[in-house]
């Protein structure tokens, strides 16, 4: 126990943009919706991973920004994932919602359905990047970075992760707001929850 | 490092509200998965289980008189923790984490005829619920990881107790029957057309089921309870979000872990009480990650042909009955199982059997490639 573990990188995504390490990487056009956003994105970085298109918008944000994040760092395969978010699945939920309600003639979707749980992104962070690794997802109003920051420890100091991306990925209707960190043994930030907190609360919106 | 013990257990489902009337129900091979016609679930009649609407009023009037403030699934979930802390009147709160486990919350509040709120389906509502209902110091944890969501939160108050200062941990699991996961996994064609056949030949899909369940975690075992959790691990395939992997390599990884931090091998498990949803490939998998784990010969159970899939419940639900065998030293067999039905050999339980249980191994899958193993073990006294 009580090996001293960084913040080796972190991102943000809000309604100005996409952030890496507190620096507007991809501005936001104020007009411009999330998920043209995210696809301009996508081509810019020219990923190539035509499932991209089939996913929910949880997971597009949870792919786009996993690949700033991990942009400049060399990957562990034992990358543990450790997510929170207020509104669950929630812009998925209503979809299939609608599909099943009296009113609609429409008829519910596996493609959808399949997106009607919060874990799902990291499901696809895990296909993407080879992440045969500990995941949880967890529900809060906001933000607890005391919480994310002990689990995420207890999961590093017992070695049952190398390294871990943890933080914060929500999504309700109009409104998202994304803070990942990557959690090594590289790095000049130490990783304490004030640091975590203070990483997330700092940056433009 | 404190070790958890589980001290008390609590389940609320259609095979009863209590651990004992649930287990009596699966000693005397009762089911609780029955054909439903009703509209508010689905237009066709389907297989599932349902807790009967009157007999939860009943058993909630007794709680509260306020019974209109709280949806079906708080009902479940308030009167599951309030018979474990019934149990336990000095338990500190203080010292105490809560940490609720459920996939889909009040996810019917989203249908316009419900009487509540939209906002009410957001998962941490209730656990604002909870936590007022219960006067708790702080707000619970709420995990929503799929269908190992159960487990993984039994595995949540473990570390919690193990590595902070925590003496307690209330773990408390549930979901409900609706007319949203009912036609979502119809879409997907996952239902099977009667009660289910968990690792059977004859398996076509799974039934649908709701339940709460509870478990009292202590830093301290008492005289009488002496199962503590030894390892867990989850781990994902990294393969598909909605099939479960060809190879079990997340299960097979997930339980290879659970196993290290336990100190234990393959050879000193008991008995396994594996997820089993009884979907062709579902059941495969599991097969096959077990016969890797060279645990082919291990005695091993799936009780989704009594409850149906009670997803963020199921793994918990599980775990509780799981204890009762072990505090028997009973085998339960698999309900509804005729004919080996996987490619790789497996000891499927098919009578109730005594045998003496230290070591028993708990798994649970779940889509987004998720995976779970969690090893109990019995101390003697």
């Amino acid at each position: 126990m009580n090996s001293t573990f960084y913040t080796s990188d972190f991102v943000h995504l809000n309604r100005q943009g996409l952030f890496r390490k507190g620096k507007l990487l991809y501005p936001k056009a104020k007009n411009e919706n999330l998920d043209t956003f995210l696809k301009s994105i996508y081509k810019e970085l020219e990923l190539n991973y035509s499932k991209f298109y089939k996913m929910d918008l949880l997971s597009k944000m949870g792919i786009i920004c996993t690949e700033i994040l991990l942009q400049e760092n060399q990957i562990d395969k034992n990358t543990a994932l450790v997510f929170q978010n207020n509104a669950g699945s929630l812009a998925t939920d209503l979809e299939h919602q609608k599909s099943i309600s009296k009113s609609s003639n429409a008829l519910a979707s596996p493609a959808v359905f399949v997106y009607t749980l919060p874990n799902i992104v990291m499901g696809e962070i895990a296909i993407k990047h080879g992440l045969k690794s500990e995941n949880a997802f967890f529900i809060a109003e906001s933000f607890t970075p005391n919480f994310i920051h002990t689990y995420t420890d207890i999961l590093l100091q017992t070695n049952k992760a190398n390294s871990a991306i943890c933080g914060w990925i929500d999504l309700d209707s109009d409104r998202y707001n994304v803070f990942l960190t990557l959690i090594s043994n590289n790095g000049k930030i130490r990783y304490t929850p004030d640091n975590l907190k203070q990483l997330y609360t700092n940056v433009d919106e | 490092m404190k070790k958890a013990y589980i001290i008390n257990t609590e389940i609320i489902s259609p095979l009863g509200f209590s651990v004992q009337e649930n287990y009596e129900s699966l000693v005397n091979g009762l089911s609780g998965v029955k054909q439903i016609d009703n509209y508010n679930y689905s237009n066709r009649s389907f297989y599932g289980a349902q807790i009967p609407e009157k007999k939860l009023e009943k058993a909630f009037k007794d709680l509260s008189a306020n019974s209109e403030k709280y949806t079906k699934l708080e009902k479940m979930l308030l009167l599951a923790v309030a018979k474990v802390l019934d149990k336990n009147p000095n338990l500190d709160l203080k010292k105490t984490a809560v940490i609720i486990s459920t996939t889909k919350g009040n996810i019917d509040a989203l249908d316009r005829n419900n009487p509540f709120p939209k906002e009410r389906a957001k998962l941490f509502e209730s656990a604002k619920q909870l936590q007022a209902f219960f006067k708790l110091p702080q707000t619970p944890i709420v995990l929503s990881n799929a269908c190992i969501s159960g487990g993984l939160a039994i595995a949540v108050g473990k570390k919690l107790i193990n590595h902070q200062n925590y003496e307690h941990a209330i773990v408390v699991g549930g979901d409900i029957l609706s007319k949203f996961t009912v036609s979502g996994f119809s879409s997907f064609q996952a239902l099977d057309t009667k009660v289910c056949a968990p690792f059977c030949k004859q398996r076509n899909g799974i039934n649908l089921g709701e339940a709460a369940a509870c478990v009292l975690l202590n830093a301290k075992p008492t005289a009488a309870e002496l199962i503590s959790i030894e390892g867990e691990a989850t781990a994902n395939d990294a393969n598909h979000i909605s099939g479960p992997s060809r190879t079990g390599d997340g299960l097979f990884k997930s339980i290879q872990n659970a196993l290290k931090e336990a100190k234990l091998t393959s050879s000193e498990i008991d008995f396994i009480s594996a997820h089993g949803t009884a979907t062709l490939y579902n059941d495969e998998m599991e097969a096959k990650a077990f016969s890797r784990a060279n645990l082919q010969e291990t005695p091993l159970h799936s009780l989704k042909a009594h409850y149906g899939h009670t997803l963020g419940a199921s793994a918990l639900l599980e775990t509780v009955i799981s204890v009762e065998c072990m505090k028997r030293n009973q085998l339960l067999p698999n309900f509804n199982f005729t004919q080996k039905g996987t490619s790789k050999k497996l000891n499927i339980i098919t009578q109730l059997k005594q045998k003496s249980l230290k070591n028993v191994l708990k798994t649970a899958s779940g889509f987004g490639g998720c995976n779970f193993a969690m090893l109990l073990k019995k101390h003697s006294a």
